[in-house]
């Protein structure tokens, strides 16, 4: 099994656990608080993540082997968000990334966050990681 | 029999009458606090949709046949109880539309081509964009400067400078009645009179005053009052503009199809009088019917105690939130209507409005196409509660408790 498939997996089994939403959203929320901060100043528009209501920025390094990713949000549901997505693709071939389906947003019911109107762009950041991977393919 | 004996004003039992208004999201009881953005609808319209598509459905204004005969006649009825309703003078000068944005780029587009190089358009600081965006459009392409009339930090228009940015420059002054965001009311009646002395013509985007007030434009004399359908409890993809007769004869039409002439031949077109020559193509009829049964509902229930009830409503909401720590309400005018926005230090209202979500309570957050608002509050957003008349204290509770919740869960 891929690495990327593998953490897929994980990830649905913790989130079987959650019972309520509440419980689902603290631990987003938990996720948003942990992920490390980006500075100010690296805040720049090339990283933003264009999005209606709460701001992304997504930075990227890496090779032709790997590719890895820090972000931050000023909304910290967004912000859990995009730490969830990266915990799956960080560290990873960027052949692999370019090839996932993220098909975990469903498994793990968050595809309400996936509609084009849902301003928190979660569309825009698959679409936004898929992209930095390609640069390295 | 009196008004007040033949209208009662009783939320249960109006309620009733809103079929969307009694269902879940989430296993939880739906509280729509999202009025600003679009009304619900009653029972009243829901059936005359269904009984024109069932029964009626034909175009109007050509066909000889009884079906088209049967809707032409409900549509211009419609359009007569709508110049009732907002005590036009004739009903030639009920313009069907889009809705308020339409409404808005008709009167930029047509009566824009009146206007020349140096001219001024003066808007307020509180404007939604579909207020802004179609004049700075007009004043791009022709030559036309826009200025805006600041607002204080409670959220008020700043009546005297606005009267001293008035000149014989001034050739229109483009204001909301309402804020959308903050619930600002405008006096609309002081902002009239002053551009009227100038001689601007004033238009005033009634977005968010048409469900909330009883509009009279003769009474207001603004020259042009735009509206949406959707947001005074009819079907989406409908509204008016009103503008005075005079003025509307004076401007070229909008846009060209069939329906808006008189006579084509390939050399030369005569345009139909009004209101035709301002509705091109096939309408939607179905709208402006409906339209009209939305304002034939109205008609039925006690609008001053309805305005009373949606202010004490926000009233109520206010005085809980206050207590708050680190909450503060956006927009305190003296004078405002039922919209309650308020920001939260160090929580994005983003986050606030999803996890309200998740409780049934359907808010709006973010920035309400007022960034130019959100700039002068220096805030990304806010979240919106709006509130209509068929709301509760008790959904007010539900919603303080959730909100609670809410912002535990974030800190």
């Amino acid at each position: 099994m891929s690495e990327i498939k593998q953490r897929e997996e994980e990830l649905v089994a913790e989130f079987e656990l959650f019972e309520s939403w509440m419980e689902k959203y603290e631990y987003i929320i938990e996720l948003g608080k942990e992920l490390p901060l980006l500075a100010e100043n690296e805040k720049s528009d090339e990283l933003l993540i264009e999005g209606c209501q709460s701001r992304v920025w997504l930075k990227t390094s890496g090779n032709a082997s790997t590719i890895k990713f820090q972000a931050d949000a000023d909304a910290i549901i967004t912000k859990g968000i995009i730490a969830l997505l990266i915990r799956l693709v960080d560290n990873i071939d960027p052949k692999d990334l370019v090839q996932y389906n993220f098909g975990v947003v469903q498994a793990i019911g968050l595809q309400e966050h996936l509609s084009p109107t849902r301003s928190n762009g979660l569309n825009g950041m698959i679409k936004r990681l898929k992209n930095e991977a390609l640069k390295f393919c | 029999m009196s008004e007040s004996a033949k209208k009662n004003f009783n939320v249960r039992e109006i309620r009733e009458q809103f079929p969307a208004l009694r269902q879940q999201v989430y296993g939880k009881n739906l509280i729509y606090f999202d009025n600003g953005a679009t009304s619900q609808k009653p029972q009243l319209v829901l059936d005359a949709i269904n009984k024109f598509y069932s029964k009626e459905n034909a175009n109007i204004h050509r066909g000889v046949h009884f079906m088209s005969q049967k809707a032409t006649t409900e549509y211009e009825e419609s359009r007569k109880r709508i110049q009732r309703y907002i005590n036009a003078r004739k009903s030639e000068e009920i313009i069907f539309t889009k809705g308020t944005t339409d409404g808005i780029n008709l009167v930029a587009s047509s009566f824009g081509e009146l206007l020349k190089a140096g001219d001024e358009i003066i808007i307020s600081a509180m404007e939604h964009h579909s207020n802004i965006v179609p004049w700075q459009m007009l004043c791009m392409r022709k030559g036309l400067s826009l200025r805006v009339a600041p607002i204080n930090e409670k959220g008020e228009l700043l009546l005297e400078t606005f009267k001293q940015m008035l000149s014989k420059k001034t050739k229109l002054v483009a204001i909301t009645q309402i804020s959308n965001t903050l619930g600002t009311v405008n006096p609309i009646k002081d902002i009239v009179s002053a551009a009227h002395a100038v001689g601007a013509k004033v238009l005033v985007d009634g977005a968010q005053s048409i469900q909330h007030m009883k509009i009279d434009v003769k009474e207001m004399n603004c020259d042009f009052y735009v509206f949406s359908s959707h947001k005074v409890f009819g079907p989406t993809g409908i509204g008016v503009l009103y503008g005075k007769e005079e003025l509307l004869d004076a401007m070229p039409p909008y846009q060209g199809g069939g329906d808006m002439i008189s006579r084509v031949t390939f050399e030369r077109t005569t345009y139909n009088e009004l209101p035709f020559k301002f509705e091109a193509g096939t309408p939607h009829i179905a709208g402006g019917i409906c339209l009209g049964k939305a304002f034939e509902f109205l008609e039925s229930i006690d609008l001053k105690a309805a305005e009373e009830h949606e202010r004490s409503l926000a009233k109520y909401a206010e005085d809980i939130l206050d207590t708050f720590e680190g909450l503060k309400i956006i927009g305190e005018a003296k004078n405002k209507t039922s919209v309650v926005s308020f920001s939260v230090k160090g929580i994005h209202p983003f986050d606030i409005g999803t996890l309200l979500d998740k409780q049934g309570i359907a808010v709006r957050t973010g920035h309400h196409c007022t960034q130019p608002l959100m700039d002068f509050f220096k805030i990304p957003g806010t979240v919106r509660a709006s509130f209509a008349f068929y709301n509760t204290k008790q959904e007010i509770d539900t919603f303080v408790e959730a909100l609670e919740k809410s912002l535990n869960m974030l800190k």
